[in-house]
Order: structure tokens, then sequence, then C-alpha cells
């Protein structure tokens, strides 16, 4: 199939961008959408432009580093699915293709479609973790986890941090990350005794960091590749609503 | 509990916002069920006005209150707005948005039901556009509101204002109402579809009950 | 040069109790005068960084990756052993040390490996108080799977991202100490050499990948844990950025080389699908708990799978191994899908692949438990391959995985350059010539929480190392050869991407030196390599300058690397003249087909010693000596 790609290209964070068009001729269905992206660059490099950008690493859709926004949707258009598994089946012949960065403030470009994300970093630094220095562990099974408390913390910790879900908010915000990691800690016993400070630490992380404030949109959830569910937002809702109580 | 932090954070101002946004919600229906006395008649309908005023003491607070409920939510609601746009400078070039047209103009369509609102006032509580309705009375010598609203909504054009701003109201609610659930983080995966249902229900009476009234005043089948 | 394992004396069992108690210690007030470096923040790196740090050294991590969150750990699916026996059902920690030992073909040190074996079980204690979310059972206990090479169940889980969860574990241990001050972090900075001062490894020379600037970082001891170098085949499981450079740096300076050529080739991966592939993306092995491995019995039936009947099916692996079955070890199940294939019973796209049936699972089991156990290992082969595993059988083919080779290191995990450890997949250490699953992330952990932060304290408190300074000319040296060798990559502006290079490496090596190997093919490709090499100095093409982030220049710089480390691979491969593991030369095997080790030859370490560009390294021989476990020809029948 053939293709028509309109990409954004950006030297660097300070100087504007702006998009470029370039054809992809010959593609396969079966590549996913970064092997196309290598074939056009490998064009690229042959004509002696330089190739365009883009974040990427395991290719398995688990290390949450690819990531672009396709036809203006993050990740495109397959659901629960990274950039690097999306496949150009799920593409027409002919189709132009608008590729574009993460788009928000807390997320500078850094080149083309590469962003700084280490927004996410700071914001797990704040509080993302249970302080279990290594050593002294009690035994694994000291402490039973009821099964479904255990796989709800699963389904949270699923996240890949790629970011997906503020670059598809109208506000950029990162809710449903932050939700995500706070409910995977704090719905398992060992996070329990960290729970308020962690949930206001972190939120208070997200403020600073510039991200906007969650209307309830959803397109988060509808774009977030591991299908990170709404629900967490709400419990950090609560979660938070309650640390507040306690706090002086 | 720590109100600078409450104030201070992203959620704390979503707390105040769905907290206010539900009271808001709350006088809407009351008001609502106070108007619909149309359909009795005169009689109920100025007696319940007339019972309102009865007890200034009461009503100023009530007015007072339900003033301060209002100006929290839309401050806070024009900060949140102020602080999503800086956020987020700049648009996409390609696609729609994944999200309900409700949820995306929520803060549009807030903006419209406060001009109503300013209008509104002007209109039946202050006299300031149409004065001559503080003058109605009945042959109780009470205010005649029933008289006021059916003058009022003779109006083609009132009443079509009115009308489109119900629309707003109700689109605004649509999304507010369930959004405000998850923001005071009562919504669970169980309830959440409920919850959508009972906030789309409850604005579409409310649309229906409000313009009902204009629309049967407008077409004589109140008189 | 001679060899010191620094294995200490003693029976087996106490060795590790007894070493703990006799290595001299840090005082704490001391502590934070020692700078470490850590280059790599995977399992290995990213538990050593942050325990070092609560223990209170002064520690400095760099990768790759925009965060340490997604270095390659991430990826692992299938699962981490332990001995635990929650199970009950006879696993010690014994059995543990016995099958790995094994599952390497008897080419890894006894007491390395004991030792794994013994911590296993503090893992997943400091792992579930992290908050890892293992897989539970309703009674709210730890579950098990069971896993290639073994028949005890074992393997802890975390749905099918085992990896992701685990490090995510350390990844936040890290992020508290970077929080408390005790770690600078340095993501999207990569390690372009290392830096000796006295012989002794003082710091590393790194370019930030945004800026491009080229500085150095001077420590007390640096940590390699930069993980495997699959990669040197193109076409691996591993991520794109897995690279050799750390260590092949290291071995210039220095640093021996040992094992390279014993590197796994993992069964069950997604087939090739066309010259486009840039990565080939693995099936979890614990798929085969529940999978049958089958092609059909004569060849040329081409016939859709569902509508082969089981008599002409030929399910290989259940054939040649009763005893092990689907579960038979990697190098061999790889090797018996190679043979399949090339007797051209193979199916699929090329004739290279497999089935891994799930059909008689799901009649046993019920959909649903499958569902529960592989839903997104499903989800992923359909996204890729748009077939529904849960009516057709997958198809697999074996793919490079991991690599078994790395910079060789002593007991502690120290190489033979003072001060430089070595932890994780790139080290040498425990798997000898084949890794069992869901042994590797057991290893990069107990390298890194329970093992590295005790030895290394010894070597601070006896040899009291000199206190370096970035003043030193070494640093200044160094800096230059580096920006020197990127401004040359540079300027060559020839007619061939860095791409086709690494490419054409790659078939090279899997053709010459993959599954299987042989002397003429081994010879051809010392031919070949050192003409690629030079070629790819002439002609390769890398746009774009050096102060700003330019990816092909870090890949050019990396295929570099690999450019001459696949050479090192070959003359490693070619100077073991026996079969062992996952290194299978064709002229040793037994007549129906299996490896055929030479311990009276070839029971060592082969550890190489770089001799200067184009020359033929040194080989040191460490001698595997084992006082435990008796070398017996590994069956699995
Ligand atoms: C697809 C897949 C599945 C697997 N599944 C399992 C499994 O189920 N069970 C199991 O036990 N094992 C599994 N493995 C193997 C296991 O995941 C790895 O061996 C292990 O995670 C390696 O960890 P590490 O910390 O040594 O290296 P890595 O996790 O690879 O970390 C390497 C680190 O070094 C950094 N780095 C590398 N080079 C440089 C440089 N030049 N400069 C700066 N930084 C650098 C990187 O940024 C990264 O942070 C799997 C492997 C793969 C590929
Ligand atoms: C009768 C009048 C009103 C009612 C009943 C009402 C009700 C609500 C409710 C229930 C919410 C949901 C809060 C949440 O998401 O947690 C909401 C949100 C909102 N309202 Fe109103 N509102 C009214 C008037 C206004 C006005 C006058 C404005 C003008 C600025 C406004 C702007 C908003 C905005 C911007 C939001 C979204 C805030 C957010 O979710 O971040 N509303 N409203
Ligand atoms: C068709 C719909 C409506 C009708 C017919 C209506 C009618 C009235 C009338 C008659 C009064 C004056 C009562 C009196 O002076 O005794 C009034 C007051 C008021 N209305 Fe409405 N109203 C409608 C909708 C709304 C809506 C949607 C809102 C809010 C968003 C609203 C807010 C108010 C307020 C704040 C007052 C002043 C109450 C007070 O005096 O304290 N009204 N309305
Ligand atoms: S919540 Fe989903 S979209 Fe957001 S970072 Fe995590 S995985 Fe990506
Ligand atoms: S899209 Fe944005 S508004 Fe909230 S629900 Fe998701 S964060
Ligand atoms: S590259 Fe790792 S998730 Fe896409």
């Amino acid at each position: 199939m053939n293709l028509k790609l309109r990409v954004w290209r950006q030297e660097n964070s300070q100087t504007p961008g702006n998009f470029v068009e370039y054809k992809a001729d010959d593609i396969s269905p079966d590549m996913s959408f970064l092997e196309m992206l290598d074939i056009v660059n490998e064009g690229l490099i042959k004509r002696g432009e330089e190739p365009i950008a883009f974040d990427h690493d395991c290719r398995e859709g688990i290390c949450g580093t690819c990531g672009m926004v396709i036809n203006g949707v993050a990740h495109g258009p397959l659901g629960a699915t990274t950039t690097c598994q999306l496949h150009m089946r799920h593409f027409k012949d002919g189709q132009l293709i608008t590729i574009e960065p993460w788009r928000a403030r807390p997320f500078p470009v850094i080149k083309d479609l590469v962003v700084d994300r280490s927004a996410f970093d700071r914001i797990v630094q704040a509080g993302g973790y249970v302080s279990a220095r290594t050593g002294g562990a009690p035994d694994g099974n000291a402490i039973p986890i009821p099964k479904p408390d255990a796989d709800l913390a699963m389904d949270a910790a699923a996240c890949i941090g790629c970011g997906a879900c503020v670059a598809a908010c109208k506000n950029a915000s990162a809710m449903l990350f932050v939700a995500a990691k706070v409910s995977h800690l704090n719905i398992l016993p060992q996070g329990k005794p960290e729970k308020n400070r962690r949930v206001l630490n972190m939120v208070r992380a997200m403020d600073e960091e510039g991200f906007g404030n969650c209307t309830v949109m959803g397109s988060c959830e509808a774009v977030c590749p591991k299908e990170i569910s709404l629900d967490f937002i709400s419990r950090m809702n609560r979660d938070y609503l309650h640390a507040l109580w306690r706090s002086k | 509990m720590n109100l600078a932090r409450v104030y201070g954070s992203s959620l704390g101002k979503k707390y105040i916002m769905a907290i206010t946004g539900l009271l808001l919600f709350l006088f809407v229906i009351v008001h609502m069920l106070g108007n619909l006395q149309v359909y009795i008649g005169r009689d109920a309908m100025n007696a319940y006005a007339e019972l309102l005023k009865s007890k200034p003491g009461l009503l100023w607070t009530f007015r007072t209150a339900l003033f301060i409920v209002a100006v929290l939510h839309i401050v806070s609601a024009l900060q949140l707005a102020a602080e999503n746009r800086n956020a987020r400078p700049e648009r996409y070039a390609a696609g729609k948005p994944i999200a309900t047209f409700a949820s995306r103009t929520i803060l549009v369509s807030g903006l419209i039901v406060l001009a109503f609102i300013v209008y509104h006032l002007m209109h039946f509580t202050l006299g300031v556009t149409n004065p001559e309705f503080l003058e109605l009375h009945d042959s109780l010598k009470r205010h005649d509101v029933y008289q006021m609203v059916v003058d009022a909504f003779r109006n083609p054009w009132v009443s079509a204002f009115y009308i489109i701003s119900m629309g707003l109201l109700c689109l605004h609610l649509s999304h507010g109402v369930s959004s405000s659930f998850q923001s005071l983080g009562i919504r669970r995966r169980a309830t959440a579809a409920a919850l959508n249902r009972f906030a789309q229900v409850a604005a579409t009476l409310i649309f229906v009950g409000n313009c009902s009234i204009p629309l049967s005043i407008y077409l004589k089948v109140v008189k | 040069m001679k060899l010191d394992a620094k294995i200490p004396s003693g029976p087996l069992a106490e060795k590790w109790s007894k070493h703990r108690n006799n290595i001299k210690l840090v005082n704490p007030a001391n502590k934070r005068k020692f700078d470490v470096i850590v280059v790599g923040s995977g399992l290995a790196g990213g538990s050593a960084a942050a325990t070092l740090s609560e223990l209170g050294y002064k520690v400095k991590c760099f990768c790759f990756q925009d965060s340490p969150r997604r270095a390659h750990s991430i990826a692992a699916q299938g699962g981490i052993n332990a001995a635990k026996n929650y199970q009950n059902d006879g696993d010690s920690v014994y059995r543990l040390f016995y099958d790995t030992i094994k599952g390497g073909d008897f080419r890894s040190r006894e007491a390395n490996v004991y030792r794994l074996a013994e911590v296993s079980v503090n893992i997943i204690d400091q792992c579930v108080a992290q908050g890892v979310p293992f897989a539970r059972e309703y009674s709210g206990f730890l579950a098990n799977r069971s896993f290639g090479g073994a028949q005890v169940s074992r393997t802890f889980y975390a749905r099918g991202q085992t990896g992701q969860q685990l490090l995510l574990g350390a990844y936040q241990a890290l992020a508290k100490q970077i929080e408390a001050g005790g770690v600078k972090m340095y993501p999207r900075t990569e390690m372009l050499d290392l830096v000796l001062i006295d012989g002794h490894a003082k710091g590393i020379v790194v370019r930030d990948l945004v800026t491009g600037k080229i500085s150095s970082h001077a420590a007390d001891a640096v940590v390699l844990a930069t993980g495997g170098y699959g990669n040197v085949f193109f076409l691996s499981t591993n991520a794109k950025g897995c690279n050799v450079t750390a260590i092949w740096r290291a071995y210039k300076r220095g640093a021996l080389m040992a094992n390279p050529s014993f590197t796994q080739i993992h069964p069950t991966c997604i087939p090739v699908t066309g010259e486009h592939q840039s990565k080939l993306t693995l099936m979890s092995e614990s798929l085969r708990n529940d999978g049958r491995v089958w092609v059909p019995k004569n060849k040329g039936d081409n016939r859709p799978p569902n509508e082969i009947p089981k008599e002409d099916r030929d399910y290989f692996l259940e054939r040649k191994y009763p005893a092990y079955g689907n579960l038979a070890p990697r190098d061999i199940s790889s090797r018996a899908a190679k043979e399949v294939c090339d007797e051209g019973r193979g199916v699929g796209p090329g004739g290279r692949g497999v089935y891994l049936d799930f059909a008689d699972a799901i009649e046993r089991l019920g959909m649903n438990v499958i569902r529960e156990r592989y839903g997104n290992l499903f989800e992923m082969y359909e996204r890729i391959t748009d077939e529904n595993a849960y009516k057709t059988p997958m198809r697999i083919y074996p793919a490079s995985h991991y690599t078994m080779g790395g910079l060789w290191v002593d007991y502690n995990l120290m190489s033979n350059i003072p001060g430089l450890y070595v932890i994780g997949e790139a080290n040498f250490s425990d798997h000898g010539a084949n890794r069992l699953g869901a042994s590797a992330l057991m290893q990069g952990l107990a390298d890194g929480y329970f093992v590295l932060p005790y030895t290394i304290g010894d070597y601070f408190a006896s040899e009291r190392p000199a206190k370096p300074s970035l003043d030193n000319s070494e640093f200044k040296k160094v800096e230059e050869e580096v920006a020197e060798r990127t401004k040359k990559l540079l300027s060559i502006k020839g007619g061939r991407t860095v791409t086709e290079f690494h490419r054409e490496l790659g078939k090279l090596m899997w053709d010459k030196c993959g599954m299987a190997r042989n002397e003429a093919g081994l010879k051809e490709a010392l031919e070949k390599i050192p003409a690629m090499r030079r070629e790819f100095w002439e002609d390769v093409n890398v746009l774009g300058d050096g102060n700003e982030l330019n990816q092909s220049l870090e890949y050019a710089g990396r295929v570099a690397d690999f450019m001459e480390f696949g050479e090192l691979l070959v003359y490693d491969a070619l100077q073991r003249d026996e079969s062992c593991g996952a290194h299978f030369r064709e002229e040793h095997q037994t007549a129906d087909g299996e490896a055929l080790r030479d311990d009276e030859k070839f029971a060592y370490v082969a550890a190489w010693e770089y001799q200067g560009p184009d020359a033929r390294p040194i080989l040191h021989k460490e001698p595997l000596v084992y006082e435990e476990v008796h070398l017996a020809t590994r069956s699995y029948k």
C-alpha cells in the first residue's frame, strides 16, 4: 500500500516546528507503524535528509517509550494498542496520515516526535513507592492478599507510563497516570501505611508540574494502551478526600 | 482538614466545583417545582411566592448562601479552565477529540447559563428589564407572579431565549452531575452507568419541565 | 594473567554466609564518602543503585532511555524463580541450584549458582514488600507456575508482565532514593567509555543524548548493569536500544569478556513476516505449560492446522522428550524446531515456524482459565499476526533472546579490573551455556539487591581506593577519544545506512553462528566480519550533527561496536570445539542430534583479553571445578 504522511518536524524545544509531507510507498500491511517509519527514514537518509526522530525501544507495547498522535488520536486508531504494536493493516491504501508529538506544556518537544516526559518520574519520586528498604522483609506469604485486591492492584500497575492519557486530554491532565500509580500501591496492604502521604504528595507534584485538571472527559481511558479505568481516578479522588480530612 | 490545601490543589478545587454544582442542581430542581405551579393556577403560585417572601430573614440567608455557592462555582470554574488552557496551549492539527460534546463544552454552557441567570434576575427579580412586572398585584394584593410570568412569555423572543438557555443548562448538567460524582470519588465501576443515566434523566426532566412553561404560555395553554 | 574467581572455601551450602561474615565492612559514617557509578537502571542496575544508596553510598545512575523505568527488563513476561517450595512439591535451594547448573549444561560456577538459589527466596519477600502485585490464589497466598527445565512449580509471576512489575518495584525504590538525594539519575545519557587510573576503574565518559555534550564522571567504583548483547543478531527479542557498547568499551580497556558465544535462542517467538522486520516478539515460555508444539508429520502438508487430524501431527517435543515434553529447555526445544523446519515440515510463510496449539488445553481447562492465564499474550499475538490463537494454533519460531556470556567477574561480581563490577545480564556469571526460564530476573535482582551491596563494601574497606579527580588527565584523554570517534562517524557520509550494515551483520551471525554452528561456517564469518567492518567505516552514512538529539549517531556507535564484538563472539564459538547448552557445534552431536559435551577439554570459562584492533585476543581459561555435583550428560528424556 502507498500512504501520504504529514509529519511534525521540529529542530529542538526552542525553534518552532512545522508539518512536512512525505510519501510512504509499497508498505506491507504486516508492518508495524514504526517499521513503516523506519522505511521512510531509510529513504530520507538515502536522499541526504535527516530522518524523523521518534522515541521507541521494546517495540512490544510494554516499555512505554513510543508514542505519537496519529490522525489526532494518541497511539493511533486501534484501541488498547501502543504505536509500536499498531500495524499498517489498520490503514487504507492512499490514506493521508498526520503524525504529531504528544502536546502538553509539561511534555516539551525535544525533537520532531520526541517529547520530555520526565515530569512523570518526578511525580513518582514524590511518593509513588513503598518505603521498604532492602532486606528485613517478612516472608512473601506473611500477609495474604485477597485475589480480587491483588488483581485490582495489578490492573492499575499495568500502566506503562507512556503519557498518551495526557496527550489525549483536552486539559493535558495526568490524572489517569497518577491515579493508576496511587491506586496500585494504595490498594495493597503493603502500601497502606503511606496511603495518605502518598496521594497528597503525588497530587501536589502533579499540580506543580503544570498538568491540567480532570473535567471527566474520558479521552484518556479511551486511548490508554493498557485500558486503565476511570474508576482509578474516582478512587484517587476518594483517597485524596480522605487524606485531606486527616491532614493538619 | 487543611482548607488551604483544599483550595490550593487541583483536586480540592474539583471538590468545590462538584459540591457547589450539586447544590445549584438542587436549587434548579426545587425552583422548577415551584414554577410548575403555574399549571395549578394563579392563586397557588402567588401564594407560594408570598410564602417565600414572608420570612425575609430566611429568604436573605438563603439568597446569600445561594449567591456564595454560585460565586464559588463560577470562580473555581474559571480558575480551573484557565489552568487547563495553560497546560495545553496547542491543539492537534488532525482528527476530532474523543469526548462527549457536553463534556467538551462545559465551560461555554456554563457561561451561557450565567448570562441567562443575570438576565433572568433583571427580568423577574430586580425589575430592570420590565419594571412594570413588580407593579402587578392580584386581587389579594399579592405580587402577581403568575401574571408576570404569563406576560413575560407572551413575548416569543423571551420564550425563545429561555428555551435555548434551558437547552444549555441541560447540556451542562447532563455532564456536570455525573462528573461531580466522579470528582467526589462516589462513582464506582458498578454504579458508573447508573449515575450517568441519572444525570441525563435529571437534566432532561429539568429541560422539559422548565421549557414547558414558556411554551404552554406562548401557545396559550396557560392564560 | 591468572584468573582468580575468589570462591570462598568450605562446603557449598555455607560459602555465602561464611563469606558475608568474613568480608570487611565500611562503617556507616564513611559510606557517604564513597561515590559509586551505576550504569544501567534495569533490574540489576536499578536494584543496586537503590540499595547502595539506602546503605549510604553516593550513587550516580545512568540509562539511555528517557526514564529508568523503561530499561529492557520491563519486557520480561513469564516470571521469576525462587526456591520457596510454597507448592510443597519438593522444591529446595539445592534443587533450584541443581536445575540451574544442569540447565546451563555444567558450564557455570557452582558457588555462584548456589548463592543465586539461596538468595532467590529473599527476592520474592523483598518484591512483595515493595508492592509487586504477584499473582495470587483465592487463599490470598502467592501463586506459582512451572517453567522450562524444571519439574517443580517455582515460578512467581504477575500476569504476563512479571519483568515490568519487578522493574517498577526497583524503579520505585530508586525513585525514593532520588527524592532523598542519595541517587543522582542521568536518563538519556549513554556511557561511551570507561576510565582507568593506575589500573583501577575510576569513572566513565558519557554523551548526553539530548545536548550531545560529552562529559566525564568520576567515582570510587563503577558498576556495569547494561544488559545483554542479543542485538548482535539484528533480529532478536531485545529492545532496539540493547547494545554491547558499555561492556565492549570496558573490554577494550582491559576487562575480560567471558563465553561470548553462549547466546540463547528462545523457542517461542513470533516468526518473521518479511524484510521490513525490525525486531522479533517473544511469546512467553509459560505458554508451553498448556500449549502443545507440533508440525505436520509429512512435508508439504499445507492443510489448515485444524483440518490436520491428530495422527498426521508430529508432537515432536513430547515424542523426543517424554519426561519434559513441551517443557524441555530452550536450547533443546529451539534446535528441535529448527530440525523439523530444515526437514521441510515447517509451517507458515517461508516454512520457518511450528504450531503451538491450545485446543486441548482449552478443552481440558475451559476458555476462561486459558484467557485468565495468557489473555494478554493471545492479544499481543493477534495484534501482530491478525490471527486468533483461541481458534487456530499459534505459529512460533526460535529467535535470539538472551546472552549468557558477558564480562568475566569473580565471586564478588568484580571484573579483573579492580573497582569495576558487572551485574545482571551484562556479566557471564550464573547461567553457563544455557539459561533456564525465569532465572535472569532472579539473577539481576540477586546481584543488585543482595550480592553487590555486600561485596562492594569489601573492596572499599580493604583497598581504600584513592579519591579520583576529574582533573586527572586520563579523563580529558578519553573524552577526546570519544569525541574523535563521534566526529569520525559523522564525517564519513557514505552511501549505506546504519540499519543496512546491522542487518547484514545480523544475518551473517544468525546463519553462521546462530542456533547451530560448524567450523567452516565460523571460519567464513571470521573472513567476512573484518571486511564488513572496514566497509562500515568507509561507507556508512550518519546525518545530522553531534550536539543535538541524533538517533542515527547513537545507533551507528552501537552497531560499530557490534561489528567488532561479533568477531570475538565467533572466535569463542570456534575455539569451543564441543557442543554444550545453547552452543551447538554440528561436529559434536549424538546419533539423535543431542549436544555432545567434552568435559575433558572444555570444562572451563573462556575469558578473552583484548590485544588491540585487528589483533587476535588472548584466551584465558578459568577451570570449572565441581565439588558438589558430578558432571552428567544432560538428559530431559
Ligand atoms: C522479551 C524478553 C522476555 C524475557 N522474559 C524473561 C522472563 O520471563 N524471566 C526471566 O527471568 N528473564 C526474562 N528475560 C531476560 C531478562 O529480562 C533480562 O535478562 C534482564 O531483565 C536483564 O536485566 P539487566 O538489568 O541486566 O539489563 P536491562 O534490563 O537490559 O537494563 C540495561 C540497562 O542498561 C542501560 N544501558 C545499556 N547500555 C548503556 C550505555 N551504553 N550507557 C548507559 N546506559 C546503558 C539501559 O538504559 C538499561 O537501563 C526476558 C528477556 C526478553 C528480551
Ligand atoms: C444553575 C447553574 C449551574 C449548575 C446547576 C451547575 C452544575 C455543575 C455541576 C454539577 C458540575 C460538575 C462539577 C464537577 O465536574 O465535579 C459543573 C461543572 C462545571 N460548571 Fe457548572 N453549574 C452551573 C452554573 C455554572 C456556571 C454559571 C458556570 C460558569 C462559569 C459553570 C461552569 C462550570 C464548569 C467550567 C464546570 C466544569 C468544572 C470541572 O469539572 O472542572 N457552571 N457545574
Ligand atoms: C423557565 C424556567 C424558569 C422560570 C419560569 C423561572 C421563574 C422565576 C421567577 C418567576 C422568579 C421570581 C420569583 C419571585 O420573585 O417571587 C425567579 C427567580 C429566580 N430564578 Fe428562575 N425561573 C426559571 C428558570 C431558572 C433557572 C434555570 C435558574 C438557574 C440557573 C433560575 C434562577 C433563579 C434565581 C437565582 C432567582 C432569584 C431567586 C430569589 O429571588 O432569591 N431560574 N425565577
Ligand atoms: S495511564 Fe495509560 S495512557 Fe496513561 S501513561 Fe499509563 S498506560 Fe499510558
Ligand atoms: S481525558 Fe482528561 S479530563 Fe479527565 S477523564 Fe481523562 S483526564
Ligand atoms: S516501544 Fe516500548 S511500548 Fe512501544
